[in-house]
């Protein structure tokens, strides 16, 4: 603004230009950088990083080792057969793993509002949603992704299924949809934690508590919370409703066969209601950080 | 605005203009009548229309009120009003290098959160280089650099390279411009040897300055550190202020900094702000700070054998003393002298007189600067 300098002070170099970019891509773009530096932050420790991916390959396998347990003692369970139940499992687990693994740590957020270190986020030029989600990127999570998709084989070799290009067409949306949800369930939360500062163990609940229910087929639920899972929080769209179309099941709830098909726009509808509200926390966001200093 | 703009408003104007280098460069530069609202402690009085066009951060009346909740009962909540910044209005030209002071919880890092767009303001109006930081604040980002004293923007396991380059990437930096920024900042803050070195096994004073280098590579128009001082030796302390030092002189980044070390300003701000309770309290020179604080240095001095305490008379006729030994123990003494005065030729007075074995001179407190400012206002 000012064009008389003082003679001996040589001016600032002229900023570079920055050219504005689509919020959309740019923030894709900063996940991508804060990602890769995380897997390289990771592969630091090599030998810890090995041992943490087993590690969650095996904790999570335990759940259905737990299935198979009960299916010693019982040939069906609410009217599913092992490998039946092995498709949900197998399905919701590949789902909530890419989705736990792209977006896992946001529940961290919280934590950064409450030590203050988010502000170092809110300071660079990308959008913060971006930022919060790359956050300690969590490549140990490929274990869990791993066990799912073992057991999704599994079902998919034991089971003995009528193919039709629809149905073929079916798997990959289930898990592609499936972690959208789960993942616009992720970034409701994280904005909640705005408010609420330390509400995790809240996310977790619909999270990881979501995933374990719908590795176990509708009908041993009680109606008003397969209704809840369909209507509130829309989980049922990740497996059950897509894999029941699979395996030719009646649907719970009396609902049409085309709802199936849905899965792709609840994932676009979720991101439309939650994205937004994430992405605009930041009032709120450093409202709340500084006064917890 | 009561007692603390009236004492700025008395010695601003005294001391400002003779002092403080930048508002008087401001008042030869502008028309005359803009000349009394560059003063910096007519800035808060009168946020006219003149102030406004020139300055590169204004703030006018700028307000952050918090609502506190607490729990005073099982289910009873109080809610309350915290005013973190209570009406601050101040101008910082392009260029400047400016001191922002005060005791804890005084409102300065709420007033660096609003001007980085972290927080929204209350009221009043801000900008920062034409920008309102809170609603533009990722095109701002790219035009200021943030150094948060006590929280590290590097990454923890990689080496102090790679977090260079996320910034290059980042921020879009051309590749010339990153390498030659990269080139200038390794050489003055001495990071050759630690670039390879994970930001883990850095000193705190190294990794301070691999944070400055980390919050200049994309050139930015003003550098606001938070306590960049903050628990670092001697040694690391004159690294970081020389550089910004010439940062400030060869590049002419403006620089806001806040810290409790007076050292800093007094080596490296023509102006300083003091703030308490959210309200700015002093703005002008550091000399004219330790006037209205009447603040004393203290000269602590070893001789050679136990000697009455030590009285210096001024030099001009009638002047009163200048010097005046507050403590005494055994052959050391504690020597107060006003902090505006130099303190070299008190030493050389001194040594010509007395056995002189060792000295130091301690700096004021800012806490004690302020509180004096308390006391002394009517």
């Amino acid at each position: 603004m000012r064009t008389d300098r003082e003679p001996g002070v040589s001016r600032a170099p002229e900023a570079f230009p920055f050219p504005e970019h689509p919020r959309l891509l740019e923030g894709v773009r900063a996940y991508g950088l804060i990602m890769a530096m995380w897997v390289r932050s990771t592969m630091a420790y090599r030998a810890s990083f090995a041992m943490t991916v087993l590690g969650d390959f095996a904790v999570t396998a335990f759940d259905f080792v737990t299935i198979l347990l009960m299916f010693t003692h019982v040939d069906a369970l609410g009217g599913y057969t092992l490998p039946e139940i092995a498709l949900l499992y197998g399905l919701s687990a590949t789902a909530f793993g890419l989705c736990d693994m792209l977006l896992g740590s946001m529940d961290r957020v919280g934590r950064r509002v409450r030590d203050g270190t988010l502000d170092t986020l809110l300071v660079r030029p990308v959008p913060v949603l971006a930022q919060v989600a790359a956050d300690r990127f969590a490549l140990r999570r490929l274990g869990r992704i791993t066990q799912g998709l073992l057991v999704l084989g599994y079902a998919l070799v034991a089971l003995d299924i009528a193919w039709t290009p629809l149905k073929v067409l079916m798997l990959p949306m289930m898990v592609l949809s499936g972690a959208a949800i789960f993942g616009a369930v992720f970034v409701a939360g994280a904005a909640f934690q705005f408010v609420a500062q330390d509400a995790s163990e809240v996310q977790n609940s619909f999270t990881y508590g979501g995933t374990t229910l719908l590795q176990y087929p509708p009908t041993i639920f009680a109606k008003d919370l397969v209704r809840g899972v369909t209507f509130v929080v829309p989980l049922a769209f990740v497996s059950w409703l897509p894999a029941l179309y699979v395996l030719d099941r009646e649907y719970p709830l009396d609902l049409p066969e085309w709802v199936a098909f849905l899965p792709p726009l609840v994932a676009v509808a979720c991101w439309a209601l939650r994205g937004s509200r994430g992405g605009r926390g930041c009032g709120p966001i450093g409202a709340r950080a500084v006064e917890r200093q | 605005m009561g007692m603390g703009d009236g004492t700025s408003t008395d010695t601003g104007t005294g001391t400002g203009a003779g002092v403080g280098t930048s508002p008087a460069t401001d008042a030869a530069t502008d028309a005359p009548g803009a000349s009394g609202a560059a003063s910096p402690a007519a800035a808060g009085k009168a946020p006219a229309t003149g102030v406004d066009s020139d300055g590169f951060i204004t703030l006018d009346g700028v307000e952050k009120v918090f609502q506190v909740r607490r729990r005073t009962g099982l289910l009873r909540r109080e809610r309350r009003e915290v005013r973190a910044v209570d009406g601050i209005s101040f101008t910082v030209a392009r260029g400047e290098m400016v001191g922002y002071i005060g005791p804890n919880g005084a409102g300065k890092s709420t007033t660096i959160k609003m001007l980085t767009g972290i927080l929204t303001p209350s009221g009043g109006r801000l900008r920062v280089a034409g920008i309102d930081p809170s609603r533009e604040r990722t095109r701002l980002a790219h035009r200021i650099g943030v150094v948060f004293g006590q929280r590290t923007t590097l990454w923890w396991d990689l080496p102090l390279r790679d977090s260079y380059r996320l910034m290059h990437r980042m921020y879009r930096i051309p590749d010339r411009r990153y390498r030659e920024n990269l080139d200038r900042c390794v050489e003055l803050l001495d990071l050759g040897e630690l670039l390879d070195v994970p930001v883990r096994q850095l000193s705190l004073g190294q990794r301070m300055r691999g944070d400055i280098a980390a919050a200049l590579l994309h050139d930015p128009e003003v550098l606001y550190l938070d306590e960049p001082t903050i628990g670092l030796d001697v040694i690391s302390k004159t690294k970081v202020r020389r550089f910004l030092k010439e940062l400030n002189t060869e590049r002419g980044t403006t620089v806001l900094l806040t810290t409790h070390d007076l050292t800093d300003i007094e080596q490296l701000c023509n102006r300083v702000m003091v703030i308490d309770h959210g309200r700015l309290m002093y703005d002008g020179s550091l000399a004219g700070l330790h006037e209205v604080g009447e603040s004393e240095r203290m000269l602590v001095v070893d001789l050679e054998s136990e000697l009455p305490p030590i009285v210096l008379e001024s030099a001009a006729p009638g002047g009163g003393p200048v010097l005046r030994a507050v403590k005494v123990e055994g052959p050391r003494q504690w020597l107060a002298f006003p902090a505006a005065a130099s303190a070299a030729p008190l030493v050389a007075r001194i040594a010509a007189d007395y056995p002189l074995v060792d000295l130091s001179v301690r700096e004021p407190d800012i806490e004690a600067v302020i509180a004096r400012m308390y006391e002394s206002a009517p």
